[in-house]
């Protein structure tokens, strides 16, 4: 009889390092979104915090409209539009204070907006002059993040190098459902969790990774469940319901704020446009699904809420509405008008100081731009000095 | 021998104590530097590189992370945002490879994209080469990677003073620096006073190691010895060779390279790495179109062959060694023999 084939012989004892979690905090998200709008709790939101979500989310539908307007026009490279996203952009910047961070991807142009940034200079990046377009530290906003969850890791640091100052400044980084199956999603949340660092992480889940279906995402039965095993909380919450995601998000800032660690948020939400411009979006869904979430839309939701409440009538809407086109038209001029640029920036912030090697490589751009500038002086690069 | 040596007070040092010696002297003088990697706490590194600095620091200063690479850079570079100088510990070079799209998306073009708003003053310790008998995945060598992603500096230290001079400049660079430690170094000695170290080094300056007029050995880290040590038996042969050691791979140091070249009329580079796509020849190349007329014989490079590392019972056939690079020095006779 070997040592295993004997009954009782091999009991493996936990070592002393492992012990059974037993703390009561629930971790677990609850097993519907949060929604507030439309449900008895509505009654007790504060009616000047509604009106400032309708008004961004009005301003925030009308830049997406216009900004994938400049992407038919030629002046923007591509636009991922968030249309049907701005609950979730606009209770990002709102649910934050001034000395906050924002890490946004890609397509959260709007919360960047919504927490102050110029929306010309939020377009920077799309438009192609210049990489990220405006001065991060301005507004706490890091650079827009093209590959996906890598901003995610950025927020941690972040964050715990504040807290290990002794500043009060809580990140919140925000990802799509398609960046969670990212590895640096994965280490992010771990360290994280493992630091307490004040992170909230937002999951904008909109349906789809590009064409990929949230199924052939993810076989978890909610991407906030993914929070467990790293032992943060998660939370799940109907992310074009702007009151119960400002409420969800505003609630996970003040925990991290407090000492109480990060918190991930899934928002389920709905991408009514396509990817970007370059994107088919009829090749991996119906007409009838983006029709059925055009029923649950967020500026819809809330413009019901605060009709019912009497807090806004047909006035107070066309308001808002011609806010938004004065910012439309505003950001319309200003797109059009072709920026200018100096070619030499090229050297100019690749190190502090720049390399004999590159000082050598600027100076046969600045030959070449001469030589342009003598032989046709009115051509654009031959007029910049 | 380095001025250092002959002070008194002078003791065996090795390019692990000077290493770790930076790291304190870093951090004792600037509050923002902070050490971060996986076992730099209490086991001081696996190389003993960050030994007693949690003691001295505390485990803010100097963390021990969750395993995981992406996520120790990924970090470093929101800390580093934050006004802090991170410096990063990756175990070996191989293990550096999934931190990769930290590094190159990121750490190396945040001030770029960011117009200069954004400085990345964050350097990532690289233990890297092969000589130690590791198994796989402990020996690459990895430079010409992060020589090929603009933004960043690429320096390894050869010698014990260097090692202590130059992390020192890596840490106060407000650029990103890569710092490759040749591991098979770590241990090497010499008489160096870590009371009085020398004058820190500017990242972009090679040294010129040994005189000579015959040829010119170009060469770095790990083969540094190497190449000494072949210069002093190419003396009986007749052969009087300079060494430089370039010290730093990014920003190139062409002027003291040229100057070397001009004067010796031929020229050979030394190291582990791959010769294909390597280091070697990027070197070749702008010695060619700097120095053709000056030179006597092709440019000839004495690298790793163009394997995957290779098995510890066969290293010692794919690094280069003294005999190797003697024979390219033989074959630097090209005029007589056309």
């Amino acid at each position: 009889m070997t040592v295993l084939e004997q009954p009782g012989s091999y009991r493996p004892t936990p070592p002393p390092a492992w012990r059974p979690r037993t703390d009561p905090a629930p971790l677990l998200p609850d097993a519907e979104p949060y929604r507030v709008l439309g449900t008895e709790a509505a009654d007790g939101l504060d009616a000047g915090l509604l009106l400032r979500l309708y008004g961004h989310l009005v301003r925030g539908r009308r830049y997406n409209a216009q900004a994938t307007a400049l992407t038919r026009q030629g002046r923007l490279a591509v636009y991922p539009s968030s249309t049907g996203q701005e609950a979730c952009e606009v209770a990002a910047a709102l649910a934050l204070q001034e000395q906050d961070w924002l890490f946004p991807s890609y397509r959260d142009t709007l919360a960047a907006v919504a927490r102050g940034l110029d929306p010309v200079q939020a377009l920077t990046l799309l438009r192609g002059d210049w990489h990220t377009g405006y001065d991060p530290h301005e507004h706490r906003i890091a650079p827009l993040c093209t590959p996906l969850a890598t901003q995610l890791p950025h927020a941690v640091g972040l964050a715990h190098a504040a807290r290990l100052k002794g500043d009060d400044v809580v990140a919140l980084a925000m990802v799509g459902d398609g960046g969670t199956s990212e590895g640096d999603f994965h280490e992010a949340l771990n360290f994280a969790a493992v630091w307490r660092a004040p992170v909230v992480f937002l999951v904008q889940n909109n349906g789809f990774a590009i064409s990929v279906p949230l199924a052939k995402q993810t076989a978890a039965p909610s991407l906030a469940h993914k929070a467990v095993g790293y032992g943060m909380p998660g939370r799940l919450v109907d992310g074009n319901d702007a009151a119960a995601v400002h409420e969800v998000l505003t609630d996970a800032v003040r925990r991290a704020r407090e000492g109480g660690g990060p918190t991930l948020v899934e928002a389920v939400t709905y991408r009514m446009d396509a990817h970007t411009n370059a994107d088919d979006a009829t090749r991996y869904r119906s007409d009838a699904e983006v029709e059925t979430w055009r029923g649950h839309d967020p500026v819809a939701l809330l413009e019901q809420e605060l009709t019912a409440r009497k807090l806004l009538d047909e006035a107070g809407m066309a308001a808002e509405r011609e806010a938004a086109e004065r910012m439309a038209a505003d950001l319309r001029e200003r797109m059009n008008q072709d920026p200018v640029l100096d070619p030499m920036d090229l050297f100019t912030h690749v190190y502090a100081e720049q390399t004999a090697q590159l000082r050598e490589q600027a100076g046969l751009l600045r030959a070449e731009l001469d030589a342009a500038a003598e032989a046709a002086p009115d051509s654009p690069e031959g007029t910049q000095r | 021998m380095t001025t250092a040596a002959v002070r008194a007070g002078a003791r065996p040092s090795s390019m692990a104590q000077a290493l770790n010696r930076a790291l304190r002297d870093a951090m004792a003088e600037d509050p923002s530097v902070h050490v971060l990697g996986e076992d730099v706490g209490a086991l001081g590194g696996v190389f003993r590189v960050t030994d007693g600095l949690v003691k001295e620091f505390g485990e803010d200063r100097c963390t021990d992370t969750p395993l995981a690479e992406a996520g120790i850079l990924g970090t470093a570079v929101g800390m580093a945002m934050y006004g802090l100088r991170p410096v990063v510990e990756m175990q070996f070079d191989a293990f550096a490879y999934p931190s990769f799209e930290q590094l190159i998306s990121h750490v190396a073009r945040m001030r770029n994209r960011t117009r200069g708003a954004v400085s990345m003053p964050l350097t990532v310790r690289v233990p890297y080469g092969g000589g130690i008998g590791g198994v796989e995945h402990h020996s690459d060598s990895s430079e010409a990677y992060y020589m090929a992603t603009p933004g960043l500096h690429v320096v390894t230290p050869a010698t014990v003073a260097d090692a202590y001079g130059l992390l020192r400049a890596a840490i106060a660079s407000d650029d990103p620096v890569v710092f490759l430690e040749p591991k098979r170094l770590y241990w090497s000695k010499t008489e160096w006073d870590p009371e009085a170290p020398e004058a820190v080094p500017a990242i972009g300056r090679a040294a010129v190691r040994r005189r000579g007029t015959s040829a010119t050995l170009i060469t770095y880290g790990p083969s540094l010895p190497v190449c000494m040590e072949a210069a002093e038996a190419a003396v009986a042969e007749g052969w009087d060779l300079e060494v430089v050691d370039l010290r730093s791979l990014v920003p190139f140091d062409e002027e003291t390279v040229c100057t070397s070249v001009r004067r010796t009329g031929r020229a050979v580079i030394v190291h582990e790495s791959t010769g294909f796509g390597g280091p070697g020849g990027e070197i070749a190349a702008r010695i060619t179109e700097r120095c053709f007329h000056h030179l006597e014989a092709p440019v000839l490079r004495v690298a790793g062959f163009d394997i995957p590392y290779p098995p510890p019972m066969l290293e010692r056939h794919h690094l280069p060694g003294v005999d190797r690079v003697l024979d390219a020095v033989a074959r630097l006779q090209w005029e007589a023999e056309s």
